[in-house]
Order: structure tokens, then sequence, then C-alpha cells
């Protein structure tokens, strides 16, 4: 077992990083970049993908960087500690991810080659109104007329919609779930901005045509199941670098505001407070770590449990570092201008958008009888190398 | 001991009920029942209702429209105006200011005032919170210096809760640069349409404008002006930051969200781990609804009762509790917001995580959770 970034690893996250904080390092930049009409910045966007994050877990000969989840994840991780809006997660892990387990050789690298090079965006449309979590779809249905399929119901929140492709998930004709390539402005759509700058849409197919991705009519549960966990994982170290920030402008503000004539780190009421965030930070970070590990074996059964129980650290973790730094602050953190209490509110959406720690705690309980204890170094016996 | 109210008391309780629902139009309180936005006229216009019925102040003087209720009648009358989702009287009027004044403003002041601030035809601003003086009340800076007449005011003050709408704003300012901290410091009132005060806007990390900040350029206010003496503004702050404790206890709130989470939950009410959240809330509000009734913490001589502490602090954590509850109630609704002009996800699951972040400020504000615990240990337990 070894914890550590090998030096290509930690050249892509320091490069990553140095870009994201050139655009995004005054956070009155960020603010004004989720403002405008996009909801992000069309240049950075390019800028990634000549670096090749756009297309970083894809295929080579879909345009991609043949990387893993360690990869995704430390770029996830850069994302989080500056809440750069670009639709990393949505578009590109998430998405992306689904195209890569469910199309054909020819939509991947049709897909993924636009998405890498950064001249597309492509969103999943998953979610839906009467759906919480799910990896199925019973809001919007498919329907089969000679090789000729038309889609109509009903997906919100959908992360990013306003992409120019959009993959939605449907109920088949005879039960189970399909994907369709959709062109996005053959929808109704409604795109807002969520509290924390994320975009959300809603999107109506009315009798729209949609190309089935991958086989036609096979029912594709299993590979959302498992993008969403590849998805879940990067938004556990996106809110794994928004706790990092939490704590460190916590710390740095404690040692700086002044009240009864001392800076408040005088106050051990509060900085006991701080080392506990400290303490949730750690252990979060070494489950993610962990689950990241389990999850680029490329087990799928085992990567759903690791996913399941990282997730629930995050959220416990993600709520008590958000909230504390906001109270540890005071009135300031309240405010829209100031950093940390953004971090929070991006935190508290990140942990709604695959489930909370609720959700995942369910699914835990019901696995107690499956293992006597666990023991994280007898999980899964992948392949040593990385997969996809 | 006795476990159920007298005859007495459920009779005024009944009345209550009965009154709230009357008085005060259903479209306002539909309104906070929905957990929908209430706004400054809806505000006004039910605590107008109220006065005419003699409701709204009935914790002041009795010759200023109070009614020398007994604290469990004034408990029921809080729980049924919650219940019957009336709006809070403005608490700057009738919790801050004006029992400030009726205990140490002239007669003349009085007269002048606590009519108008019951009535809320004055919407009062509280400008106590300034950059460099927050918890550290004390040591704020903004100045008034005597000038013939008047008073002339240079400095800021912050956080100024719906000071848009503001007509007059209580402030504390130092008019004894010399005396140590507490000493200088005197209650002022001034007119927010003098010139020299400008109101600019601070937008909160849930989008809202609630709070301000309130800037003084040599604003010239009357002598008479000065509530009480001069270099006397901290016995009243003291005063009116220990009424503010009890004020801010938001039980009987806090109770119906819980209720209207309930009915809101649907399917995940299957959920024991929902039922489990609940019933805990359920009974941590019921420990700290009682608590509120045995000690019902109250002024005398100016002292508030300490276990009032006890009541802000728990208060405002369920209150928290409950917020971030209904957010995970909402879930991935919670993630499309109020102003999607278009959306199939119920409006209640679009409002709640911006409300959620919103009652972080809660355990901050009305002397925060930490100053709270220090009085606890201080002049309770005497560490
Ligand atoms: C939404 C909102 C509305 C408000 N409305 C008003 C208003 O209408 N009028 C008004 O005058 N003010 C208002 N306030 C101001 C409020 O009273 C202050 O925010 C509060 O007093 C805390 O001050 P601060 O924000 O400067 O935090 P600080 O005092 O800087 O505190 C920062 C942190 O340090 C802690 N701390 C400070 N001193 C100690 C200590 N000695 N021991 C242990 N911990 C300590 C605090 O608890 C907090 O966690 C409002 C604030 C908010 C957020």
């Amino acid at each position: 077992m070894d914890f550590t970034h090998d030096d290509e690893q930690l050249a892509l996250r320091d490069a990553v990083r140095a870009l994201l904080r050139s655009r995004y390092g005054d956070f009155e930049e960020r603010r004004r970049a989720v403002r405008t009409e996009l909801g992000h910045d069309e240049s950075l966007w390019r800028q990634l993908a000549e670096m090749g994050v756009l297309g970083l877990p894809f295929a080579e000969e879909d345009g991609g960087m043949d990387a893993g989840p360690v990869e995704v994840g430390l770029v996830a991780q850069e994302f989080g500690r500056v809440l750069a809006p670009e639709p990393f997660l949505a578009s590109v892990v998430l998405a992306g991810g689904t195209v890569a387990a469910v199309g054909s050789a020819e939509q991947r690298t049709e897909i993924l080659t636009a998405l890498a090079a950064g001249e597309r965006r492509v969103a999943l449309a998953h979610a839906e109104p009467g759906n919480r979590w799910s990896n199925i779809a019973t809001d919007v249905t498919a329907t089969d007329d000679d090789g000729h399929w038309t889609l109509s119901g009903v997906k919100e929140p959908v992360l990013a919609g306003d992409a120019e492709q959009l993959l939605i998930s449907a109920r088949l004709p005879d039960g189970g779930t399909g994907l369709f390539l959709v062109d996005g402005d053959a929808t109704t759509r409604t795109t807002t901005t969520a509290y924390d700058g994320t975009r959300v849409t809603r999107v109506e197919c009315d009798a729209t045509a949609g190309t089935p991705l991958g086989e036609p009519g096979a029912d594709v549960t299993r590979e959302i199941a498992t993008a969403l966990d590849r998805a879940r994982i990067a938004a556990c170290h996106e809110a794994l670098g928004g706790m990092e920030v939490a704590l460190e402008t916590t710390t740095a503000y404690l040692r700086s505001r002044k009240q009864f004539g001392v800076t408040l780190n005088h106050f051990q009421a509060l900085t006991f407070r701080a080392a506990d965030m400290y303490v949730a930070l750690e252990l979060t970070r070494s489950i993610v770590a962990w689950a990241t590990m389990v999850a680029a074996t490329g087990d799928a059964d085992e990567t759903r449990r690791a996913v399941a129980r990282a997730a629930l650290q995050v959220s416990r973790a993600g709520r008590h570092i958000g909230q504390e730094a906001i109270q540890l602050h005071g009135g300031i953190a309240m405010t829209a201008e100031y950093l940390v209490g953004n971090v929070t509110a991006h935190l508290t959406a990140l942990d709604h958008l695959f489930g909370d720690g609720q959700h995942h705690l369910s699914e835990l309980m019901t696995e107690l009888e499956k293992h006597e204890a666990l023991d994280p170094l007898t999980a899964p016996s992948g392949p040593d190398q990385e997969e996809r | 001991m006795r476990l159920t109210l007298s005859a007495q008391d459920l009779a005024f309780r009944h009345e209550m009920a009965e009154l709230f629902t009357t008085v005060v139009p259903h479209e306002i309180r539909d309104t906070v029942l929905d957990g929908g936005e209430v706004t400054a006229e809806m505000i006004r216009t039910s605590q107008r209702a109220l006065d005419a019925a003699g409701l709204a102040v009935p914790h002041w003087p009795v010759e200023w429209g109070g009614r020398d209720w007994t604290q469990l009648q004034r408990h029921l009358w809080h729980e049924e105006m919650q219940r019957a989702g009336v709006p809070t009287p403005l608490p700057f009027n009738t919790s801050m200011i004006g029992p400030v004044l009726a205990q140490f403003a002239s007669q003349e002041m009085k007269e002048r005032f606590l009519p108008a601030t019951a009535n809320l035809d004055i919407w009062w601003s509280q400008g106590f919170s300034e950059p460099d003086a927050g918890s550290d009340l004390a040591s704020l800076r903004t100045t008034a210096v005597r000038d013939g007449d008047d008073w002339v005011v240079n400095g800021q003050k912050t956080w100024t809760t719906l000071g848009q709408y503001g007509d007059w704003i209580f402030t504390l300012v130092r008019t004894d640069p010399e005396a140590k901290k507490q000493r200088g410091i005197s209650m002022l009132l001034i007119d927010m349409s003098s010139p020299g005060l400008e109101v600019r806007p601070i937008e909160l990390i849930d989008g809202g404008h609630e709070v301000n900040e309130v800037w003084f350029t040599d604003v010239r206010v009357p002598a008479e002006n000065l509530v009480g003496e001069v270099n006397q503004g901290w016995t009243m702050a003291k005063f009116l930051l220990g009424n503010e404790r009890v004020g801010v206890a938001p039980v009987a709130q806090v109770k119906r969200t819980l209720a209207r989470a309930k009915r809101l939950a649907g399917a995940e009410l299957d959920n024991p781990l929902t039922r489990a959240r609940i019933a805990t809330l359920e009974n941590e509000l019921l420990a700290l609804e009682l608590t509120a009734l045995r000690v019902v913490a109250h002024s005398e001589e100016g002292e508030p009762h300490p276990a009032s502490s006890v009541l802000k602090l728990r208060g405002t954590e369920l209150q928290q509790q409950v917020s971030e509850l209904v957010v995970d109630l909402a879930g991935p609704a919670s993630l499309t917001p109020a102003s999607a002009g278009v959306s199939d996800l119920p409006l209640w699951a679009r409002r709640s995580a911006p409300v959620y972040l919103n009652y972080r400020k809660a355990s901050i504000y009305g002397g925060s959770n930490e100053i709270q615990r220090q009085i606890i240990a201080r002049t309770i337990l005497g560490l």
C-alpha cells in the first residue's frame, strides 16, 4: 500500500493548480465568471483542453490521456480549492465517463475526441423530478418506432445541462434503462445557477429524436451506476479541496482577526475547534485516497462499496468543516464576497449531487452481515495497473 | 407542580388562537406557513393589525401597550402566534429598543417613540456592530462629538439587518474617547434620512440582501435623541442584549418547521435513519421548550435570567439542524433554485439550501454561541 503520488501525478496537479490559481486565485474573478451568460470561462476550458485535462480519463484512441481515478481526483481537488465553475465533473467525468463505458467504438471516438479537445460539452441528463439518486430512469420514456427512437419526459436537475450534446437516460419499452444521444437544442431547456454557482438545467423531451448510445435497447443500469460511482469519487476529491481551503482560510483568520485586544487564536475554545476540523480532514483524506485506489482496480462492486464509505465520510466531514469554518469566522463568512461561505455552499451542493451521507449509510447498513470486520488491505485483487 | 394548563390559561390559549387567525390576513399567514418570503410590507401590515388588537407588545409596561400577562401567558401568546403563521413583530422594535426606551428614556422620549414603535410606524434598525467590534462590542469606534445642540456622528456600523427599510437606527457611539472602553459609550437614536448617513447593501451567501453597512459622515443628531444619560450606553446595551438572547430563541418556529418537514418528507419518511433523525430532533426540541417554560428567562431589574443563554445556544443549534434536515429531504431537488422560471421540483425543496446556509447566521448573531458558552461558564458556573 502506498498513499503517495508519483512525479508525473504531482506535475499534473501542479500544472492544474497553477492554471486555476492564475484564473481564480482572486475569488472576485470566480464570482464574475459564475455571473456570465455561460457561467464559466470559455478560454480557461480551452486551456484545460490543451493541457489534456478534458480528456484525462479517456483512452488514447479516443483523444484521451488514458489516466485513472487517481489523476482525475487530483484535478478535481484543484477545482474544489478555487471553486472553479468549469464543468469538469459534470461534462468530463460524468458524461464523458458514461460515453466511455457505454458508447460504441465509433461513438466513443466521435464524442470523446470533441469533448477532450474542448470543442463540445456533453451532459448526462439522468436525474428526474420523481427520482432520488436512483440508477434507473422512470419519468423519461423511450419509444422505438422501427429503429427510430424518441424520448418524452422531464429531466431535472441536470448538471451543466446547457451543453451542446445531451446523454439522456430513459425507460426502455421492455423495461430497463437505456441512454440516448440528443442534440441539446432539440429539447426544451431552462438553465439556472444554483446557490453555489453550479449550473442546473431542466430538460424536457416531447417525442424528441434520440440515438441509442451503445447497443440499441440494451439495459445499461449497471454502467450508469459505475459511471456515477466514478463521478462520486471525483466529487469526493473536489469536496476535499474545498475542505482544505476552508481549514486554511480559518486558521489564517484566527491568526489575524482581533477581538478583545488579542487575535482569536488566543482563545483555546476556537483553536481546539480548528484542531477538530483538521482531524476530520485527515480522516477524510485517507478514506478518499483508499476508495480511489479501489476504483483504480476496476472492480465495480468493490468500488461501489468503497465509494459509499468515502462519500459517507466526506458528507459528514464536509458539513462539520463547512459549518465550523463559517462559525469560527463570524459574520464575515456569511457574505457572498468572502470565499469561505461559498466553499461551504459548494460542499453542500456536492453532498447532494449524487447521494448524501445518509443515502450511502442506508446502503452500508444493508451490508453489515457481509463482513466480519472491515480490512482495507484485502479489498479487491484487481490488476495492479490502473484501469479506466 | 402541575402538568396541565388551568382552565383560565386554556381559555387564554383558545382566545389567542382565535385572535391571531382573525386579526392577521390569511394571505400573510399562509406565506409564513409555506416557508415563503415574508416581505417588509407583510411584516408592517401584520404588526399594525396586532397592535390594534393589543397583541404586538404584551411584554411592555402596561401604560405603553403591555398586557401584564404571566410568563406562561406570554409563552402561549408566542406559541399561538407562531402556530397561526403570524410574522414575529419586528424584534428591533418590540424586543430591543422598545423595552430599552420604556426602562431608560425620558417621559418625553417615550411619548415620542413608543406608540410609533409598537405600531411599526417607525421601522428600527440596530446599529451596534462595527467591522472591528463584533463579539467585542465595547471596542466600537463610531464617535459622537457634541457641537452646540447637536451630536456630530462619524464612523461605520455593519451587519445592519433590514437597514434598507429602516426609518430610525438606535446606535451605540463613543461619546468619551478618554474613558475606559465600556464607560465612554452612549445610545443615540438617529433618523436614517439624516444627511451624511448612507446605507450600503451586503450580499449574503444565500444570495439575499438582508444586512447592510451604515456609514456616518458628519451626521448631525439633535442632543435630545440621546437615550438616558451620556456615557450610560453600555448599561442599556447589556439590558438589550439580554433581551435579544431570549428573543432569538426560536423554539416555536423550529417546531413548526420540523412538523412541516415531516409532512413534506414523502417516501423518505420510510427510511429508518430519517425517522430516527426526526424523532431525535423532536425530543431535543421538547427538552428545550420545557426548559423555556421552566426557567422562562426574563429581565428583572435589567438583568436577564442567566439560563437564557441555554435557550439561545440550543435554540439556534436546533434551528440549524432542522434546516439541514430539510435540505437532505429535498435531496437533489435542492440544487435547482427557487428563481428557476420553469421547474417540476417543489418550491420548498428549491428554497431549502439557501435557507440552511442563511441560518448559519443564527449561531453568530445575538451574541455568538461561543459568547453564550462563556456566559454560562462565567456567570452560572463561576468558572
Ligand atoms: C446575518 C447577521 C445579521 C446581523 N444583524 C445585526 C444587526 O442588525 N445589528 C448589529 O448591530 N449587529 C448585527 N449582526 C452582528 C453580530 O452581532 C456579530 O456578527 C456578532 O457579534 C459576532 O461578531 P463578528 O461577526 O465580528 O465575529 P467575531 O467577534 O470576530 O468572532 C469570530 C469568531 O470568534 C468567536 N469569538 C470571539 N470572541 C471570542 C472569545 N472571547 N472566546 C471565544 N470565542 C470568541 C466568535 O464566537 C466567532 O466564532 C449580525 C450578524 C449577522 C451574521
